[in-house]
């Protein structure tokens, strides 16, 4: 027992004594070290942001620390509660007038009008999520086959790598002017089932988080070992059961790989895209704010970054999650 | 000694088969002038050192390469494609890691029977194949859940669920340990009495070339590879390893092998890069 323990770093978990007694079983070790480790880590940072913010004076007061980050998400929480409530009364007070006015005049045709409170925070949160994963799904359903294509004829991978390579290192904010002005031009309806916005982010989140899932499915379909090719050729397999039964699950994990990278990047580009069209989402919460300039102002975009890397951290373990869902090799080591 | 004409009415027939590969420094002729007559229901085995291009014999033969000159012609048409009637049986198992054992033989089985056999036969038909190669219990498991013998006798039982009119092994017990091999060996024995199989094996191992075959054919050494000797093996079946191991007859086999492998076909191995000795395994096979 002890000799096992002594994998672990002594100077930091030595403390209860306790916690080093001979019984203690090797998966309570394992699981100590499995929570005690992170924690750590983040009581670290903690200290080092909480320290360094006292240091540096903005000209909206001291960067916010972790204190006052997160009194300023419990504001942002309120706001949301109250909006909420502001928005149940107007909606309350219109059925209530209507009912009176269809009581005076039957003939009376009812209006129901929109609620159009400022979006908080948290829905700006959830407009975000919803344009990234559309942008997301979108790029997949295109990457996916048209990555199996290339990865299964080299001429046609060799005719389609200069455009990838060209493509794949170009920037949002590069994109974001393009996509806004086609938008403008071509996506015109009287009666749009979505917000321009929302597609011109749509659009540039799928143009740049493409590639990566293109590239790695190209990859992982174009190396399917030799000695399956030969089964499937043995046993002439018929082009389609090929790639059903042979190609597609011997390229899942890479897939799976492309796919992580392109959810990230999407997610990354998505609030950049947010913050430079003022299309609402997280991005242009972060942009008003950066605007309004009061003294809560930081720590409000401080709660931002943070939402937005937990977001982009649950996103990626989702993907991981499904990954081992698809994955015939349970054994397989994913990170 | 050389008996490669002796067949009469052979099942396969190769003349003349040679093979040259395109390589950057022009082109690399790995097989010349091969020629061998094969009859229904024969054990041969191939046997040579690496490199000797006895897969790429075996692989002309699949149809997973072709020759370049000669060819190889199966009851009378040309083999020029792969195709489930020259069943391989790869070094490596070869299962596909995402099917069960029974998947991976249902593959091959609806391919290769998809019209003439009903879903029930087809049941039947693979659960026979997996029960003949002993793994009949373990059919609902996949690749990573069994051992390597266990997984080479999938293979086995896949290629033969093709009804395969022959088949084709490519050092199918390479991979495995010593004990396990002797088993595999002994299977591969009973099931060839029973169904009377055409197979085409090759390995580097005497003892398991000599035990198994009817005839070894030993390949020299390549650059241009070809047919060197065949040897007969007049052994009685069902043949016991434990009791042949005393035979004399056997061990005259086996010496007769291994003086064409180390003395006649003897392969220097260098240590270090080599130099210009190439041409002196050259003057070895003269």
């Amino acid at each position: 027992m002890k000799n096992k323990f002594t994998s672990l770093p002594n100077g930091l978990f030595n403390w209860g004594g306790s916690i080093t007694d001979e019984a203690m079983p090797t998966w309570m070790q394992e699981a100590i070290k499995a929570i005690m480790l992170p924690v750590a880590g983040i009581l670290f940072f903690l200290l080092i942001w909480g320290t360094v913010a006292q240091n540096i004076d903005t000209s909206l007061g001291k960067f916010p620390g972790p204190s006052q980050a997160f009194e300023q998400f419990k504001t942002l929480i309120t706001e949301h509660n109250n909006e909420r409530e502001k928005e149940v009364a107007f909606y309350q007070r219109q059925d209530d007038r209507n009912v009176e006015r269809l009581a005076q005049d039957p003939n009376y045709q009812v209006k129901v009008r929109r609620y159009t409170g400022k979006p908080t925070f948290i829905d700006q949160t959830f407009t975000s999520l919803v344009t990234v994963l559309t942008g997301f799904i979108l790029a997949s359903i295109i990457a996916i086959p048209f990555g199996i294509m290339i990865g299964l004829s080299k001429n046609l991978y060799a005719a389609a790598n200069p455009i990838i390579q060209l493509f794949k290192p170009v920037s949002p904010l590069a994109w974001l002017p393009l996509v806004t002005m086609v938008v403008s031009a071509v996506y015109t309806s009287d009666d749009p089932l979505f917000a321009k916005s929302f597609v011109t982010s749509v659009i540039t989140v799928l143009v740049c988080s493409i590639w990566p899932t293109v590239i790695n499915t190209a990859v992982g379909t174009a190396a399917v070992s030799q000695d399956l090719l030969n089964v499937s050729k043995v046993l002439r397999l018929k082009p389609m059961t090929h790639v059903f039964k042979v190609v597609i699950p011997s390229a899942i994990p890479m897939v799976f790989t492309g796919l992580r990278l392109s959810l990230g990047i999407a997610w990354m580009v998505l609030i950049a895209a947010e913050m430079l069209a003022q299309n609402p989402g997280l991005g242009k919460f972060v942009w008003d704010e950066f605007q309004n300039g009061s003294s809560n102002s930081l720590g409000r975009i401080m709660v931002a970054v943070l939402v937005i890397g937990m977001i982009g951290f649950l996103l990626d373990r989702v993907m991981l999650t499904l990954q081992r869902l698809f994955s015939w090799d349970k054994q397989a080591v994913l990170r | 000694m050389n008996s490669t004409n002796k067949v009469i009415n052979p099942i396969l027939e190769l003349t003349g088969v040679g093979i040259e590969f395109p390589t950057p420094k022009g082109p690399y002729k790995a097989l010349t002038d091969v020629n061998l007559k094969i009859a229904k229901g024969e054990m041969i085995s191939l046997i040579g050192h690496s490199g000797c291009g006895k897969s790429t014999v075996l692989n002309i033969v699949a149809g997973l390469l072709q020759a370049t000159e000669g060819g190889a012609v199966l009851e009378g048409k040309e083999v020029n494609e792969p195709g489930p009637e020259r069943a391989v049986v790869f070094q490596n198992h070869s299962l596909l890691p995402w099917l069960t054992a029974y998947e991976n033989v249902e593959l091959a089985v609806k391919t290769v029977f998809d019209k003439s056999k009903s879903k029930a036969e087809m049941k039947e038909w693979i659960e026979h194949n997996l029960n003949l190669v002993h793994m009949g219990h373990a059919m609902d498991k996949r690749p990573d859940e069994i051992s390597g013998g266990m997984k080479q006798r999938v293979g086995i039982a896949r290629a033969l669920a093709m009804e395969p009119k022959i088949l084709l092994m490519d050092e199918p017990f390479g991979a495995l340990d010593a004990l396990t091999r002797a088993h595999l060996q002994d299977s591969v024995m009973e099931i060839q009495r029973e169904l009377g199989n055409t197979i085409i094996m090759i390995t580097h191992d005497v003892d398991e070339a000599v035990l198994l075959s009817d005839r070894i054919v030993m390949m020299t050494n390549g650059p241009s590879a070809t047919v060197g000797e065949i040897l007969e093996i007049d052994l009685e079946r069902p043949r016991n390893r434990i009791e042949l191991a005393d035979d004399p007859k056997y061990n005259h086999y086996r010496q007769q092998v291994l003086s064409f492998l180390y003395e006649k076909q003897r392969k220097v191995e260098p240590l270090k890069k080599p130099t210009s000795d190439k041409k002196i395994n050259e003057k070895k096979i003269a």
